[in-house]
């Protein structure tokens, strides 16, 4: 309970110190800063062992080590030394053997994105999109999707019928950044409302 | 200087200072105003709600604390809903300082409906490099998950030993803050035909619809509107609700400061013309 008030505290007036920030950059505002990132920096990397080294790593070396599955525990050698070489990074001159594991990480990203991207994304958007035209909303998606992609051809000069196909795609573009807009606007009053709402309602009890 | 071009050039500090006066005043006079549900979201409680009793729910936290005053209310009004459904809820996430916020509300909604840890909840906690994960849980969720956040054994928990991959999963909860729900969709949706529901923030709701307009998602909570509306839905209401009237005054001044500023620009263009 007291932990839990003094927690309410120390949260008050860290987010007091970040909002002086709207009056004017101050030492306070930087203070607070600097604690959250050095605090979320200590927290990821509790978090990677408590959640990933020792779990991954130690524990099933040592379950294996003593199940005698010893190619399952000696193989996690690999994984552990990358994961050191990966670290070399912060040494200018060995910098180069930091890319071995590198590469193993963009390798598979970039293997699971790519399938993922086309099964998951644009095989079913594309068949969302060839819809039957019937109404007037199935029209206007045609109409949207073919602007807009005449917007990003760039292989003929944008004149004549090309011009104003890609002018109405500028439209649909503009549509979507509005929408897009309106709703990271939305957003951001909701985050200073959470805010407020943490002030007068966990902190000062004027909401209740 | 005449009035419009006055405020063309305001101190943006005023604009500061009347947001605040906008955000605190509905908050602490509470005016009640009618929430009005919309489609997606609609369609998100009516795929938890037609779930049988002691279906397992995958609630995954992908967000963090910036974006909690968004999702964190969709958080608890989705947990409600589920505990009051009897739906067997396993709690994850895939951004390390996102999962503490899922623990606070398990341990605020589960005593409400009297659930028990192990029995009606599990939290299996975090673990990174989430493309390999949301693969791999199509084959064996112990391939990554062999314990809880605890340290202990997932076979230890009765309702866990039925479940091993998506096929044991009725549905999945993205609430996310970026492209963690993006993932779900592609790789568990697309590739395993996981049933998913998706609660973001306002900022990357626009980018759902069009999984939710291909029937890739069920249904969309976005922002904290979406937020309010589920709230309105399982008749519990929260800060969601109760942060409503603000989000309209605020939109409100806005859209007022947003109109006064472009006609002070024009008339001041027009006499500099002149």
């Amino acid at each position: 309970m007291i932990g839990d008030i003094i927690g309410t505290w120390i949260a008050a007036t860290l987010t007091i110190a970040i909002f002086s920030f709207l009056y004017r950059d101050n030492p306070l505002y930087r203070a607070a800063e600097h604690i959250y990132v050095g605090i979320s920096a200590g927290f990821a990397v509790i978090y990677a062992w408590a959640f990933d080294v020792y779990p991954m790593l130690v524990d099933t070396f040592k379950t294996n080590l003593s199940a005698r599955n010893y190619l399952e525990a000696y193989i996690l050698i690999v994984p552990a030394l990358l994961g050191v070489i990966m670290l070399l990074r912060s040494i200018p001159k060995l910098v180069w053997i930091s890319r071995i594991p590198l590469s193993f990480t963009i390798g598979i990203g970039a293997g699971l994105g790519l399938i993922a991207s086309v099964q998951g994304y644009l095989l079913p958007q594309i068949s969302d999109t060839l819809r039957p035209l019937i109404n007037l909303n199935n029209a206007i998606i045609y109409i949207g999707v073919i602007t807009t992609l005449t917007y990003f051809y760039f292989s003929k000069e944008h004149k004549g019928a090309l011009g104003a196909l890609s002018r109405i795609g500028i439209v649909f573009i503009m549509v979507a950044f509005g929408a897009s807009f309106g709703y990271t606007v939305m957003a951001r009053v909701s985050l200073l409302i959470g805010r407020f709402y943490f002030l007068f309602h966990d902190w000062l009890p004027l909401i209740r | 200087m005449n009035l419009w071009e006055r405020i063309t050039t305001i101190d943006r500090r005023i604009i500061y200072l009347l947001l605040t006066i906008v955000v605190i005043t509905p908050l602490i006079i509470k005016p009640k105003i009618l929430v009005r549900v919309s489609q997606p979201v609609r369609d998100a409680f009516n795929a938890v709600d037609q779930l049988p009793a002691y279906s397992v729910v995958m609630i995954s936290i992908d967000f963090d604390p910036s974006s909690a005053p968004e999702v964190q209310p969709m958080l608890l009004a989705i947990l409600r809903h589920a505990f009051k459904k009897d739906l067997k809820v396993i709690l994850t996430g895939q951004l390390a300082l996102g999962l503490p916020i899922g623990e606070i509300a398990l341990n605020q909604v589960a005593p409400e409906y009297s659930k028990v840890y192990g029995k009606d909840y599990v939290n299996i906690g975090y673990r990174p490099g989430y493309s390999a994960l949301m693969v791999g849980i199509g084959r064996e969720i112990r391939d990554f998950f062999k314990t809880d956040y605890r340290g202990t054994p997932l076979d230890s928990f009765e309702f866990m030993r039925s479940v091993h991959n998506y096929q044991d999963i009725a549905l999945l909860v993205s609430l996310a803050h970026g492209a963690v729900a993006d993932a779900w969709i592609q790789f568990a949706g697309a590739r395993f035909k996981q049933k998913i529901i998706v609660g973001c923030t306002g900022v990357n709701a626009p980018g759902m619809f069009q999984y939710y307009s291909a029937h890739q998602i069920e249904g969309i909570i976005g922002g904290l509107q979406g937020a309010s509306e589920y709230e309105a839905l399982v008749q519990k209401p929260g800060s969601a609700t109760l942060g409503m009237p603000a989000q309209s005054t605020a939109h409100g001044l806005l859209i007022l400061l947003l109109i006064i500023g472009n006609i002070g620009f024009l008339i001041s263009r027009k006499r500099g013309k002149r």
